[in-house]
């Protein structure tokens, strides 16, 4: 399954936005830093308490959402751990948009052909073994990418060599199945708003609607089988019913002829 | 050349065609987002929850119509069935243009025929959809041949027309419960009075409901403007049948809700509770108390009545679950902007007239003789 990951660490945050810096030059967006993700903002880092910077990414699920939700397959979650689009697939229905548990995808309103824009971890990087630019550009290793298990067990010991500093959740360990975008705070992360649901199930989401796709097959036999049936027995009800009014006639024929 | 002659209602379409014609050269040239108050945070509004969603559950009639004459072989009901295809294949088109409207890169509406996912609900809705729409061209090709005189191509619809009706029963099972099923995938961000897995069986069973009410009323429309329309002792069984799933609906609906411990939330005074209440008393307690009184029962007008409620409160319910149940999670709010309005008003629009010229130029609503009617034939016993 999915590999690498990166480990954010709200506590070592200082909200210097070389993070953000680093994608745009990275993806050839517009330099300057916006408040929320947007089609041409794939991170963003918001002060969401004073002194507590929450850095906003695609989460990249181990069970994707948008993978799961998107009728054409444009989504992949990648065997190296990124979750990738292909806007070449994509027709622009935003499902993903609307069910992605992070509000993650986002969409390009004011274009003709507009596409969906997000964070894809710089899957051809990783590919390389090199690691996404934000992380290359954080000055204070709050953002570090490395292999998920390793980055899991190093939050882990983190939160135990300092329990009174951390709260002691790892968010995206368990989350809709887990995600290869983790974090680390101080702050309770319920105070901190998104992407921490502490609502979300730890199921993936796509169990959801599996649950009812994976009867499709049922009821395509099962509904094939007794409609056929049912209309097998109606139309042999019509037919002795057309018999018996033919053989009524005719015995009233035969009757009257019988009759001397 | 005679001119035709202005009427009130001939200004009103004509207004309503040039805002519609206007706001389509702006929503293809501009994008979305000149012509709806869609975001970021809201990303489907109109279009979806009411041109697909909605549109797809109000010609739910045709298959219900198919299934009762061509399988369960009652008869008496084939008067409705032409008039209900009809119907039916004029909406499902119109989701196919409100589709092309909604997607993004609308050019590629085709990129689910050779692009699968069989994990996504909307890949099977799509694929329902696409095949539903072609059964239904195909079943009521039946009544363009006849006009055209194409005997040997009505012939082989006649030949096909019990499997193509089964077919479209089940595709119709399928994706009317599927709409409910792409709701499943938002747990934490629908409202909970909304959000149940049992969705699908409710947008199944909704879907069937309101089925027979548009029936009901075209037929009842149809007779007061084109003096054309269905006998009122079927319109009076249709709405008997509808007493039923009524209240089928409902004991699951509360069953349901009880079981998930949020029953309770109905007496609320959140805005979505409300709106919940005033959905649940439109779509189901008011139309089945209704029913329930003979005189509204036996009048065409009572009927009438009865079903504009139904359609209504259906309308009202797939908006709530697409648009409303949602808002308080988007962190946002969204009304459609008045270009959004204007494409929709503009497709139903057009969706009349389609009905209107072709209820006037085809044998829609006058029941066909046995001998036309090819292998399916009437038994004229007693």
């Amino acid at each position: 399954m999915a590999k690498m990951g990166i480990l954010i660490d709200i506590t070592k945050c200082i909200g210097c936005g070389a993070c953000e810096k680093a994608c745009k030059m990275r993806n050839g967006l517009p330099l300057d830093l916006e408040n929320n993700l947007s089609a041409t903002a794939y991170t963003v880092v918001q002060e969401r308490l004073p002194g507590t910077y929450v850095r906003r990414m695609c989460m990249h699920c181990q069970n994707p959402t948008c993978v799961s939700v998107c009728p054409v397959g444009a989504f992949t979650k990648t065997a190296a751990g990124p979750v990738t689009y292909d806007k070449d697939k994509c027709i622009g229905c935003r499902y993903c948009m609307y069910s992605c548990p992070f509000s993650v995808p986002k969409y390009q309103w004011d274009r003709v052909v507009p596409y969906i824009q997000k964070c894809y971890m710089c899957a051809d990087r990783v590919a390389e073994g090199s690691e996404p630019a934000c992380t290359a550009a954080c000055p204070t290793g709050a953002s570090i990418f490395g292999d998920r298990d390793q980055l899991i067990e190093e939050a882990q010991k983190r939160i135990k060599d300092n329990p009174h500093t951390y709260v002691d959740h790892l968010y995206g360990l368990e989350e809709v199945g887990g995600t290869s975008v983790l974090y680390l705070s101080n702050v309770p992360f319920e105070k901190l708003g998104e992407p921490f649901n502490i609502n979300l199930p730890d199921k993936p989401l796509p169990v959801y609607t599996w649950a009812a796709l994976e009867k499709v097959p049922t009821i395509v036999v099962v509904g094939g089988v007794v409609l056929t049936g049912i209309w097998w027995i109606t139309s042999r009800r019509d037919e002795v019913k057309k018999f018996e009014i033919k053989h009524k006639e005719q015995k009233k024929l035969t009757g009257k002829g019988d009759k001397p | 050349m005679k001119l035709p002659k202005v009427t009130f209602w001939r200004i009103v379409i004509a207004a309503i065609t040039i805002l519609g014609l206007y706001y389509t050269v702006l929503r293809y040239t501009k994008g979305l987002g000149a012509v709806t108050n869609l975001s970021n945070k809201y990303p489907w509004g109109l279009w979806v929850g009411f041109d697909v969603v909605t549109g797809v559950g109000l010609a739910a009639g045709a298959f219900i119509i198919a299934l009762t004459v061509y399988i369960f072989r009652i008869d008496e009901y084939k008067p409705i069935l032409r008039p209900a295809i009809l119907t039916g294949f004029l909406g499902y088109s119109l989701v196919a243009v409100g589709l092309l409207y909604d997607l993004g890169k609308w050019f590629d509406v085709w990129h689910p025929i050779v692009f699968w996912n069989p994990h996504s609900v909307m890949f099977e809705v799509a694929w329902c959809v696409m095949l539903y729409l072609s059964v239904l061209g195909l079943e009521f090709s039946t009544v363009v041949f006849e006009r055209l005189k194409w005997h040997r191509l009505n012939h082989l619809i006649h030949i096909l027309i019990i499997p193509l009706s089964i077919l479209g029963v089940i595709l119709s099972t399928l994706h009317q419960s599927s709409l409910g099923s792409l709701f499943l995938i938002v747990p934490t961000k629908l409202y909970a009075l909304w959000y149940s897995p049992y969705l699908p069986l409710f947008f199944f069973i909704s879907a069937v409901s309101v089925g027979l009410a548009m029936v009901t009323m075209e037929s009842f429309l149809s007779m007061r403007f084109l003096g054309k329309g269905i006998e009122l002792n079927l319109l009076n069984g249709l709405a008997r049948v509808n007493v039923l799933v009524m209240a089928f609906y409902l004991t699951i609906k509360i069953l349901d809700m009880a079981g998930r411990g949020v029953l309770g939330d109905i007496f609320s005074t959140r805005f979505e509770s409300i709106m919940f209440d005033i959905e649940t008393l439109v779509q189901v307690v008011i139309p089945f108390f209704l029913l329930l009184i003979p005189a509204v029962r036996t009048s065409a007008k009572g009927l009438f009545v009865t079903s504009l409620f139904i359609v209504i409160g259906f309308i009202m319910n797939r908006l709530d679950v697409a648009i409303t149940g949602v808002e308080a999670s988007s962190g946002t709010t969204y009304f459609p902007a008045f270009g959004e309005i204007m494409i929709s008003v503009f497709l139903v629009t057009m969706g009349f007239l389609a009905f209107a010229y072709a209820a006037k130029y085809l044998n829609v609503f006058v029941h066909v003789e046995e001998k036309e009617e090819g292998p399916v034939e009437i038994i004229h016993d007693v």
